[in-house]
């Protein structure tokens, strides 16, 4: 292996993986690990933490791996990132950590993002005595009591921070199973769902509660939880809901999916089961409009649903598709056909309502738009129709209104995301919210971010509330 | 777990359930819709809540066999238990004071129209009510319907009980007699909610539908339940699930609806049986 290059990832062949849900990336094994752990330069001002969302120790943890000290490797990780093995499996570290690595001047940066994983994973394995401690803090005198409203990333963020200080901590879900997009959105083979239910089995045992189909707003409101219920803060973390659809002719064909519903059936309903009661259509000849991550899992799905064609149709070009690296990278092995400057502009349907065509026009890039990127528009007359017999369309999700029309006192903006400082907190007093309902669609790190600096405001609010008091 | 205090039959393959749920009994308002899932490998399916009782913590669901879900659920016996309840879901009905209401129930339907009709009589309206069914056999809640109307009709396909025919055969009589009306309520089958609103249509009575596209999760997330409202997309379970008839694409709700149809026949018998869905 050159020194210049990150170790590869050991991975199921295309051929194999295209006809199973298993995972993808099988993981570094320990000797790897430890050699990848070598590439770094352990630098003195180390780049890479700039572009780490919650500023993960990374020369830290991988001298660890190096030493062959797995266990302290996770420990320092877990200081700042409660979610490893999930982050080191979906963060673009291609756009966060890695683009900064020193190494990638020249060379491929160091492979952070599968030492992460490799760590969170050996600890799994390995049932370590830092938890233990951890859990031991929460024996203690509960300070307050705080809601958390949602169980992606952000709220488990919020909740575990905020129990390891000592508060009584209680999550509501309004699915019947806890972890927003990392359950229903995010597909078997690229997070293992025993991986996220770990998780979130290690926030139960800091004592942390956690009520399943629970609906904020309509189960209970923000104001009865505030007012009634005794709580303290109330955190917001209920994530992209809606989900965008293209306004053309023909989206209410059947066949046509919203993405997240495609996602959800397969995902949290299990429809990719042979004997599932969830039903779900699998189309042979599948379009996916859009080109981010969720376009890719659609994509991925519907190829191990046994489709014979799978298009991404996207109307920009290759280097503005906003998925990540690799997930773009394993599609196209997979045999997912990129259909890219192409725009969607009506599905064609039978005369007993299923999609039969979707009629697309070619783009060219012309000038620079404000977000600096070249706007594509139409060239004329270049009409053509791709045949399929299901669209299924990953263009994005506003955010779920149920929290915003039931909680008179909160502002938002324009979009319906909830406004707040850079600390969380909203306009509302003890309400404080974070991830992709304020921020729209974004990345699950970034959630967590978000949730951290809630917990701190959190905790500080409550503090002083109690002194006042 | 939520359990089944009590399960009784209403008539050939549907069922009513009391379930402790007392959380949603709390909060629920007429027109709002839980939605369940009967154990782990369970689908998620909505069904409206056709009455609760806030001091007991109980609500009540009353249920037709259609497919796996409910079939298996028509099995299941007084003490058993049920995996999820999620709710309540859905925006409540508009009660107020309308003056002279015609609240229609068809099939099933009539479990819905319920608890939104007495609440229509609490607020003071004059409350009329048309129910339908097929035969006699398959009306429920007849008595129900009566102790909270004004005035009742029944009606029956094949004419075995009440008027021969179908629902809008009142509505219509009433409306050529000049009665004024002021709101209408109709919840059934697609066809049903259908004719209504095609008989008020040309007289401007404002006709509310309670819909019932597929859903998955209930609460906007997922995009299944969309209907186009005035040719503009909405989502039943957040945005509904009442809607303006006069401005509901029933057409393109009845083709959603069988969407899955072939799937689930072959999953619910096989095709070897004698189920309603051949
Ligand atoms: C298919 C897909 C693939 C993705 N891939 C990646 C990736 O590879 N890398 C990456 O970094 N990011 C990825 N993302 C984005 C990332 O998952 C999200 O940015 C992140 O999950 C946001 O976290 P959150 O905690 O804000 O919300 P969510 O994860 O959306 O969780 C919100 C939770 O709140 C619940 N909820 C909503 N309303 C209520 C209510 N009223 N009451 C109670 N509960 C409620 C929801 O049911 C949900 O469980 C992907 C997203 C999708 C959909
Ligand atoms: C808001 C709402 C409230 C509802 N309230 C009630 C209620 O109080 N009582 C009741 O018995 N049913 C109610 N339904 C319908 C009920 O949800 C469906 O009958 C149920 O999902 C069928 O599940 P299944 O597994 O038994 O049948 P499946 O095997 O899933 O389907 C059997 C047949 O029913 C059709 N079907 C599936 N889902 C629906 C649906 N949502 N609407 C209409 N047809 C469908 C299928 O196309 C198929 O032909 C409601 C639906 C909605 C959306
Ligand atoms: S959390 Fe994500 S961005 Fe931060 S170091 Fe880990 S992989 Fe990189
Ligand atoms: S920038 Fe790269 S080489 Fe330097 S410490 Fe970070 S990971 Fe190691
Ligand atoms: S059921 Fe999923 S959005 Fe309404």
């Amino acid at each position: 292996m050159p020194k210049s290059l990150k170790h590869k990832m050991p991975e199921q062949t295309p051929q194999d993986r295209r006809n199973n849900f298993n995972e993808v990336a099988l993981g570094y094994d320990e000797t790897t690990a430890r050699a990848e752990a070598d590439r770094c330069l352990q630098c003195a001002n180390p780049f890479c933490r700039q572009g780490c969302p919650v500023n993960v120790n990374i020369p830290a943890f991988i001298k660890h791996i190096k030493n062959g000290d797995f266990e302290e490797a996770i420990s320092e990780i877990k200081t700042k990132n409660s979610l490893p093995a999930v982050c080191g499996r979906v963060c673009p570290q291609e756009n966060q950590c890695e683009k900064f690595c020193i190494l990638g001047k020249k060379n491929e940066p160091v492979a952070i993002g599968r030492l992460e994983r490799f760590a969170a994973d050996y600890a799994r394995g390995n049932k370590k005595k830092s938890e233990s401690s951890a859990q031991d803090k929460t024996m203690g005198e509960q300070i307050g009591k705080v809601a958390v409203i949602g169980s992606g990333p952000a709220g488990l963020t919020v909740a575990g921070d905020l129990a390891l200080l000592g508060y009584k901590v209680t999550v509501f879900e309004a699915l019947h199973a806890a972890g927003g997009v990392l359950m229903y959105g995010i597909p078997e083979f690229r997070l293992p769902k025993d991986i996220v239910q770990h998780e979130i089995n290690e926030l139960r045992n800091l004592g942390v509660d956690i009520a399943v189909n629970s609906i904020i707003g309509r189960t209970f409101t923000i104001d009865e939880l505030l007012n009634e219920q005794g709580y303290d803060a109330v955190f917001i973390g209920t994530g992209a809901g809606l989900p965008n659809f293209l306004n053309i002719p023909g989206e209410n064909y059947n066949g046509v999916y919203a993405a997240n519903e495609f996602l959800t059936r397969s995902n949290l309903m299990q429809a990719y089961k042979k004997n599932a009661t969830t039903p779900i259509y699998k189309g042979d000849k599948v379009a996916v409009i859009g080109a981010g991550n969720v376009a890719m899992d659609a994509a991925r799905t519907a190829l191990r649903l046994g489709a014979s064609n799978v298009y991404i149709v996207y109307r920009r070009s290759e280097q503005e598709m906003p998925a990540r690296a690799e997930e773009i990278h394993h599609a196209r092995e997979e045999g997912v056909e990129f259909k890219l400057l192409t725009n969607p502009v009506r599905i064609l349907g039978n005369e007993k309502g299923w999609v039969e065509g979707l009629e697309c026009v070619k783009m060219e890039l012309g000038e620079a738009d404000l977000s600096g990127r070249r706007k594509p528009v139409e060239v004329k007359n270049s009409n053509f129709v791709l045949e399929v017999d299901s669209v299924i369309i990953a263009i994005g999700q506003g955010p779920n209104p149920l929290i915003q029309y039931t909680t008179p006192g909160l502002e938002v903006n324009k979009h319906g995301n909830i406004n707040t400082d850079e600390q969380g907190i909203t306009s509302k007093p003890g309400v404080f919210a974070g991830g992709d309902i304020v921020t729209g669609a974004a990345t699950v790190i970034s959630a967590m971010g978000a949730g951290r600096k809630a917990a701190e405001s959190i905790h500080k609010y409550i503090q002083d509330k109690k002194k006042i008091d | 777990m939520y359990k089944i205090l009590e399960k009784k039959q209403l008539s050939d393959g549907v069922h009513q359930y009391k379930i402790e749920a007392d959380l949603i009994a709390n909060k629920c308002q007429p027109g709002q819709f839980v939605i369940i899932r009967l154990d782990e490998e369970g689908e998620r399916i909505p069904l409206t809540i056709a009455d609760f009782d806030r001091d007991a913590g109980t609500i009540t669901l009353i249920v037709q066999q259609v497919g796996n879900t409910t079939k298996r659920m028509a099995e299941m016996l007084q003490g058993d238990s049920i995996l999820d309840v999620a709710g309540p879901l859905g925006n409540p009905s508009d009660i107020k004071f309308y003056g002279t209401v015609v609240c229609i129930g068809g099939g099933i339907g009539v479990a819905p129209v319920y608890p939104i009709a007495r609440a229509l009589k609490q607020a003071g309206n004059y409350v009329v009510s048309i129910i339908g069914a097929r035969n006699a056999d398959l009306l429920i809640m007849e008595q129900e319907m009566t102790d909270i109307s004004d005035e009742l009709y029944v009606t029956t396909d094949d004419g075995s009980k009440g008027v021969k025919g179908i629902v809008t055969v009142p509505l219509h009589n009433m409306i050529g007699s000049k009665r004024e009306i002021n709101y209408v309520m109709a919840i059934g089958p697609v066809v049903m909610m259908r004719g209504v609103a095609e008989v008020t249509r040309p007289y401007n009575i404002h006709t509310v539908v309670s819909l019932n596209p597929i859903m998955v999760d209930g609460t906007g997330m997922c995009g299944g339940c969309r209907v186009k409202i005035a040719n503009e997309n909405k989502f039943a379970c957040v945005d509904g699930p009442e809607f303006d008839a006069h401005k509901v694409d029933f057409e393109g709700l009845m083709i959603r609806q069988r969407m899955y149809q072939d799937q689930e026949r072959g999953q619910q018998c096989g095709g070897n049986c004698k189920c309603q869905n051949h």
